[in-house]
């Protein structure tokens, strides 16, 4: 079968146990096991290629410019893995369906559990490095979602954060670990790889790679320092944990090191850092298991210990020692993942996994009992059993091996390991199955179902079968070993026996037994020496530094976040500053092309009253109204400013602008407070206030060089006022400018025009639906309201001049082409004369009157605008094209017709219906907060009390 | 003559009117016409994505006045790719928009969404620097407008924020757009680049200081830090469908360091040496630490993801400022990504809201709806905190391979590697507590499960989520077109002869450049 289908089937298969929960437990399981067992069979179809000793490839481009390729590669050390995945996988699908309760979401189970187990395939198939990093955190987040399977347990979250931050953290280190190594490869594909030891070995950043992808290994593999997240992981289902520790996840760094072996092996810095590291993780985990009184517990950290053990083989560098790594993957593999099951029935029929709440459970579980003893004797390295083969070829390679020169310094410490180890399989039997039959377990013991034991039994008879005939699985390991090892080394002719005779290694072994039965019979003492001696507990460490990294988050973030916004704009301004500060002290200065304008005295007085009006603006801010006039001196001085410089439409429209802004935030002055109240302290004032100056001495500095140097050729104005008659019918260049040379320009500026209106409507509209509604209608006015809201010698005078107004928005619009004017300032013009009526009228009377709203008239000035420039399109011509003509209709002049005349149309009325949708939206909420407005134009308030009566009732007659 | 190119703006800006013309009281026909554009607009960007796909640069000049006096639009793969993605992007936001019914929480949220389309678009499009400030006017205004769509008074305080710290920026955009044209004389880009290059290195000021200025301008717009202050509190508070139509909106400011960057002041270019090819790393280095960092810090699930934003763009601009080839090819992979995921991540804590009194990530009973959300946004944060498999680690991997010849290789390499621990780590939390964590809490009598959100909702989210994968699936096509978009770019020769060379309306082709 192809290797894509392989590795592709446990992915896509996952999709059906989650689908098919509805149908029933025994249905999702069973999907899940024909999804593996395919797999598996597939996988199997291999097996002759590989026995021949070829290597089956399969490739698929991905991503061929960065080297990261679809491309799987099944070579014996692959088979050998993907065999222990998928073979005890299928055990722990079958164990797993009658594990789970009733109240386990068991499709959930089986999806995790299959993303799992088609990450693992994945990364032992294959062949390209980046490939193997994407499978390789697949299985960190398909790890933790297993781990965290049971969602209500805190420890099961905490576990699969820890394990997910720590594998997490080697995967990321991996990334950088692997391109390295591509980079001096120059591929990323396996197969190429391995075959430069040379320049690998040699290139400086062998270190940092090597380091790197070892952190990876360590993290995955739980070697110490980073043992601690695997008997965390423990929280998880007892299938989980035996799938993930024994076969599975944390063999993936033990593969990793395998595969790399033949390139990255044999230097000091492998050596010394995987003997060591492995040594400290193999007696560590041995020491702790013995005193664990969780039955997961310990056989989690005698995983760490084992772990340890084939991690220090593969690091001797030696081909014996990877022989006998892979030999002990194998045998760790099956025991490991009996006891596990074998732990989670003891869980499941005693409901507690607690050794000292255990014992006697030789006569309740017979059939447990010789199933774990088995595995654990295996484990113990006892005689007949595949656990002690290994283990003696490890010993064997450990009495050859010489770190820091000291020759004793690795026997001694495999033995110490060995004997611990030895210690806590045999009180793994012994307090849990010998001793006498106790009558307080949480519930009663009995054998489970052949569904549960099963399982592990298959694995045990492995483990015999092993045991006694290890010459039957001598060449399978050999031709694992021979693929491991690569073209780097010659396997080794060592024969797979029982009896080697009497080496050192038998007697090392006869040491740690005897000395682990001794240890068994002063565990009392021991363990109370053990409860006394202080040591780090890994989780509390973990979470500390966590919580300490979360808070110097917190402290570092949130602080600097906090909403104040003069902050955030100081900070901008400074960066600005200093940004064009850095880029103008190292830039050059020329020398200046033009000369200063001589000034006169208008432009000096107009200038002072800038600076007057802005500096008085500055210090009387906090008066709102008084600073409402000042910014009206600075619009005035602006558009003086713009007729100075002989700009007539910018003046013009600068002041009908100032105008309705005026307008505008006087209504929105009615709501605020007079004076805008003190809050920031007289430091920071006058930090805000170093800041502003520099900035506007900055600006200032920047002006002034500009302004007497010429641009570097001719700017493209001279074309605008040289072809604004000929090519855009108009003499008046501004307008031609705004409506046709860059019209698209102003297209864009009136929509900008008209979402503002529609925003201050939406913004009113949200307002008034919301607790400011009632605010309103509370508010007091804080002054007493004018007698006379409208007085009628300004509403005479509205109504007289409004149809001037209007002649004159409409002369205005139309000299805009030629002279100064235009749509935008005649929609000014216009707005104006109509907010005038509303000021003088009141909103009511005015409104009423009102034939055509806003929102349409914003609406239909933009679809103007747009549909006059897709006019052009009927003419083959690109949008907003303008074209004009001169047209005589007797007895008037001949005139111009331009179809820019219609795109200002556009212009105009979205400039009138913005502005007049602003000034409604405002006075929505003004009509809220008053009395309910008047319908008559003009009114006289006879209510007011400081009038004399005889005044009022004289008044009254009069209206 | 075709007009493919102008209809990206021109659609929304037509649909946009009309609603508000005709249809604004009836929110059944808005949806309609909203949903039509939206897709009319996927087939124009499709169409012209096609058209510019094998190289060629389409010009359109508006009114048809020549560059460099009148304004032109300009169709390359670069501009044309992000039209499509913006166009593809609206419609799952707009469907959200419609499934989840925040575009009837508030007026004219329809208008507003299609103009501000069309800003983005025009942005996107535009060959002339001062129409991209037409465009920036436009898209900031729609932003603000929608930014504060439907009201509250922590939106419309975040929306001051927002729009202020903004104003400051179209200010400074004025001022670098007035260097500019002072030293130039011009504010096409074809025609900037065309004269930038004939400056002399005996008078450098005046446009190296505007060269930071407008980059200023663009640092603002996609959150680099310290400019991005604007961008936390209002992403997290504007309405989700809205903060996640924003994901795009940061990358406009990327496009524009890209485009101007690469075409007016190439990292070749002498006189505006040791600027941003000097400090655009180091602070987005910065922004990527501090987004990442923000990530694990913050207390609410909104503001994790607006914090993911800025980390996500500080990744970009990692690999925009390489201004290699090969940077620039992986930038665009993962700007893709980027919009996506956090638009994602937006819409799902949108779904997450639902369900609960707030976003705080403090323990609360489990939301309606809770396995199919925490599915999502466990891919959601897999995408963002770029893990395998999704696009955000293949975009990751390519960046640090661009960043292999780079002087600051070692710093990029840590910085990258470990901000997305620190991602992962604050993703995970986030989501124990919010998944997890949830389901120890019993839930009281007297609280009422709410209904589980509108199924076109998820239809959006996992529309989004498909889109990541196809990334995904697809990246060796994407990355292999990224890869000429960026060849295009560092050999602008044909883009500024197209704008420069054309002809139009009173004016012939210059031909001395």
């Amino acid at each position: 079968m192809s290797l894509f289908i392989i590795v592709a089937l446990p992915f896509l298969g996952a999709l059906l146990p989650g689908l098919m929960n509805s149908a029933g437990r025994a249905a999702t399981a069973g999907v899940t096991f024909a999804i593996s067992l395919a797999a598996f069979v597939g996988l199997l179809t291999n097996l002759p290629t590989v026995l021949a000793g070829e290597v089956v490839m399969a490739r698929v481009d991905w991503m061929p410019l960065l080297g990261l390729n679809f491309s799987l590669m099944l070579d014996g050390l692959g088979f050998f893995f993907a065999l222990l995945i998928l073979g005890i996988g299928l055990l722990i699908i079958a164990y797993a369906r009658h594990y789970l309760s009733r109240d386990d979401n068991m499709g959930q189970f089986f999806t995790y559990l299959l993303l799992f187990q088609g990450a693992m395939v994945g990364i032992v198939l294959s062949n390209n490095i980046l490939l193997l990093l994407v499978f390789w955190e697949l299985t960190s987040l398909s790890s933790f979602l297993l781990i965290g399977y049971w969602k209500h347990l805190p420890e099961g979250r905490q576990g699969a954060r820890m394990a997910l931050t720590v594998t997490g953290m080697g995967g990321l280190a991996m990334i950088g670990g692997m391109l390295i190594l591509g980079e001096i490869v120059g591929s990323y594909d396996l197969s190429v790889i391995l075959q430069n030891r040379d320049a690998i070995q040699a290139d400086p950043l062998y270190v940092p790679a090597l380091l790197l992808i070892l952190l990876g290994c360590f993290t995955k593999s739980a070697q110490f320092p980073f043992h601690f997240w695997l008997p965390h992981a423990m929280a998880a289902p007892t299938p989980v944990s035996a799938y993930l520790h024994s076969a599975t996840m944390v063999k993936a760094g033990i593969f990793l090191m395998a595969r790399m072996w033949p390139v990255l092996s044999g230097t000091p810095e492998w050596f010394t850092i995987i003997m060591t590291v492995g040594l400290i993780t193999m007696v560590l985990g041995a020491v702790i298991a013995l005193f664990k009184h969780d039955l997961k517990a310990l056989l989690a950290f005698s995983t760490v210990s084992h772990l340890g053990l084939i991690t220090m083989l593969l690091g001797t560098g030696t081909a014996f020692g990877a022989m006998a790594a892979v030999f002990h993957i194998l045998n760790h593999a099956t025991f490991k993942a009996a006891l596990f099951m074998s732990a989670g029935i003891i869980d499941h029929e005693a409901h507690t996994r607690d050794i000292r709440r255990l014992g006697g459970l030789r006569k309740l579980m017979p059939v447990t009992f010789v199933i774990a003893s088995l595995a654990a004797l295996s484990m113990a390295g006892i005689p007949l059993l595949n656990g002690f083969l290994s283990k003696e070829m490890m010993l064997e390679e450990a009495n050859h091996t010489v770190l820091f020169n000291s020759p004793w310094l690795v026997p001694a410490l495999a033995t110490f390991g060995s004997l611990f180890s030895a210690a806590y399989c045999f009180r793994l039997i012994g307090h849990v199955f010998f001793g006498p039959v106790r009558d307080d377990y949480p519930a009663k013991p009995h054998d489970p179902g052949s569904g549960l034991w099963l399982p592990p039994a298959i694995l045990v008879v492995f483990v015999v079968l092993i045991g006694v005939a290890p010459f039957m699985a001598e060449p399978f390991v050999k031709l694992v070993t021979a693929s491991l090892l690569g073209d780097a080394a010659e396997v080794p002719k060592a024969y797979f026996k029982i009896w080697h005779g009497l080496v050192p290694a038998l007697y090392m072994s006869l040491i740690a037994v005897v000395g682990g039965l001794l240890m068994l019979l002063i565990f009392k003492p021991s363990l109370r020496l053990w409860d006394k001696a202080p040591r780090p507990e890994a989780k509390v460490i973990f979470e500390a530094i966590v919580e300490g990294v979360v808070r110097l988050a917190r402290a570092l973030i949130l602080p600097l976040h906090n909403g104040a916004f003069t902050r955030y704009a100081a900070i901008g301004a400074v960066v600005f500053v200093v940004a064009g500060y850095h880029a103008w002290t190292t830039g050059t200065v020329g020398a200046t092309t033009r000369t200063l304008q001589a000034v006169n005295f208008v432009s000096i007085a107009g200038w002072m009253m800038l600076v007057a009006a802005t500096v008085g603006m500055v210090l009387m801010h906090r008066n709102r109204l008084l600073s409402l006039i000042l910014i009206g001196i600075v619009g005035l001085m602006v558009s003086i400013g713009f007729v100075y410089f002989s700009a007539p439409d910018l003046a013009m429209t600068q002041f009908t602008v100032e105008v309705v802004t005026i307008i505008l935030l006087l209504l929105a002055l009615n709501f605020l407070p007079n004076t805008t109240p003190i809050e920031s302290s007289i430091l920071r004032r006058v930090r805000d206030a170093g800041v502003a100056v520099i900035g506007g001495l900055a600006t200032f500095a920047l002006s002034y060089h500009y302004i007497l140097r010429d641009a570097v050729s001719a700017p493209i104005s001279e074309f605008h006022v040289a072809n604004s008659y000929k090519g855009g019918g108009g003499t008046n260049v501004v307008n031609v400018i705004l409506v046709d040379f860059r019209g698209f320009d102003t297209y864009g500026e009136i929509i900008v025009l008209g979402i503002a209106a529609l925003l201050i409507y939406a913004l009113t509209e949200s307002l008034l639906s919301g607790p400011v509604r009632a605010r309103l209608l509370n508010r007091k006015p804080d002054q007493a309201r004018a007698g006379d809201k409208h007085p009628m010698m300004m509403v005479v005078m509205t109504r007289v001049i409004m149809p001037v107004v209007l002649m004159v928005g409409f002369y205005i619009f139309l000299r805009g082409h030629n002279e100064p004017g235009g749509g935008f300032i005649a929609g000014l013009i216009v707005s104006i004369g109509v907010v005038m009526q509303y000021m003088a009228s009141g909103f009511g009377w005015a409104s009423a009157r009102l034939r055509y709203p806003y929102h349409g008239v914003i609406g239909a000035g933009v679809l103007i605008a747009g549909l006059t420039g897709i006019g052009s399109w009927f003419v083959s011509k690109p949008f907003l094209t303008s074209d004009f003509t001169y047209v005589r209709i007797p007895p008037f002049e001949k005139f111009e017709l331009a179809t820019a005349a219609l795109f200002d149309l556009g212009v105009f009325l979205a400039v009138v219906g913005a502005v007049m949708l602003s000034l409604e939206s405002f006075s929505r909420l003004a009509r809220l907060a008053q009395e309910p407005s008047d319908d008559e134009p003009m009114d006289i308030d006879p209510s007011r009390d400081d009038l004399p009566t005889s005044l009022a009732s004289s008044e009254k007659e009069g209206v | 003559m075709t007009h493919w190119i102008v209809l990206p703006i021109i659609l929304p800006a037509l649909v946009a009117p009309f609603i508000v013309l005709a249809a604004r009281y009836h929110i059944g026909i808005q949806r309609v016409l909203s949903v039509a554009g939206v897709l009319a607009l996927i087939a124009a960007a499709c169409g012209l994505a096609l058209q510019s796909a094998d190289g060629t640069i389409t010009l359109y000049q508006m009114g048809d006045w020549a560059a460099p006096f009148g304004i032109v639009l300009v169709g390359d793969r670069l501009s044309t790719m992000m039209v499509l993605l913006t166009a593809v992007l609206a419609l799952f936001v707009l469907l959200y928009a419609i499934g989840s019914g925040w575009d009837d929480r508030g007026r004219h949220f329809h208008a507003l969404f299609q103009f501000q389309l069309m800003g983005i678009m025009g942005a996107f499009l535009t060959g002339d620097l001062f129409n991209l400030f037409v465009f920036f006017e436009v898209l900031l205004i729609a932003s603000y407008a929608l930014m504060i769509h439907a009201g509250g008074n922590a939106r419309l305080r975040a929306g001051v924020q927002y729009v202020l710290f903004n104003l400051i920026g179209s200010t400074l955009f004025l001022f670098a757009l007035g260097s500019i044209y002072a030293e130039t004389g011009t504010l096409n880009m074809a025609d900037l680049a065309h004269r930038v290059a004939l400056i002399g290195p005996e008078e450098t000021v005046g446009i190296r200081v505007a060269a930071v200025l407008l980059l200023l301008v663009f640092a603002i717009k996609a959150a680099i830090v310290p400019l991005h202050f604007w961008l936390p509190s209002s992403y997290a508070e504007a309405p989700a469908p809205v903060a996640a139509l924003f994901a795009i909106m940061t990358k406009v400011g990327a496009y524009a360091i890209i485009r101007v960057y690469t075409m007016i002041f190439p990292p070749e270019l002498e006189v505006t040496a040791g600027l941003h090819d000097t400090w655009l790393l180091p602070a987005a280095l910065v922004s990527l630490a501090l987004g990442m960092v923000g990530v694990l810090a913050a207390k609410r699930l909104d503001r994790l993801v607006a914090f993911s934003v800025i980390g996500s763009m500080g990744m970009v601009m990692v690999s925009i400022s390489l201004f290699t080839p090969a940077g620039i090819a992986a930038a665009l992979y993962y700007i893709v990504h980027s919009t996506l995921a956090g638009a994602t991540l937006f819409l799902i804590s949108d779904l997450v809201r639902t369900g609960r009194a707030d976003l705080k990530l403090t323990q609360q009973p489990t939301i309606a709806g809770n396995s199919l959300t925490a599915a999502l946004f466990f891919v959601g944060a897999i995408a963002m905190a770029g893990l395998p498999p999704l696009s955000g680690f293949l975009g990751k991997l390519l960046v640090l391979d661009a960043a292999f010849d780079s002087n600051l290789v070692v710093w990029i390499w840590v910085i990258v590697l470990t901000s997305s621990l620190i991602s992962i780590l604050g993703f995970a939390r986030a989501g124990s507590i919010l998944f997890w964590k949830a389901h120890s809490v019993e839930r009281g009598d007297d609280i009422e499960m709410m209904s589980p959100p509108a199924t076109l909702s998820y239809v959006a989210v996992g529309g989004l989520v498909s889109l990541l994968v196809a990334h995904t699936v697809f990246a060796g096509q994407v990355h292999r077109y990224t890869s000429t978009m960026a060849a295009q770019l560092f050999a602008p020769e044909p883009y500024i002869s197209t704008v420069l060379d054309t002809p139009g309306k009173l004016s012939k082709p210059k031909g001395d450049h």
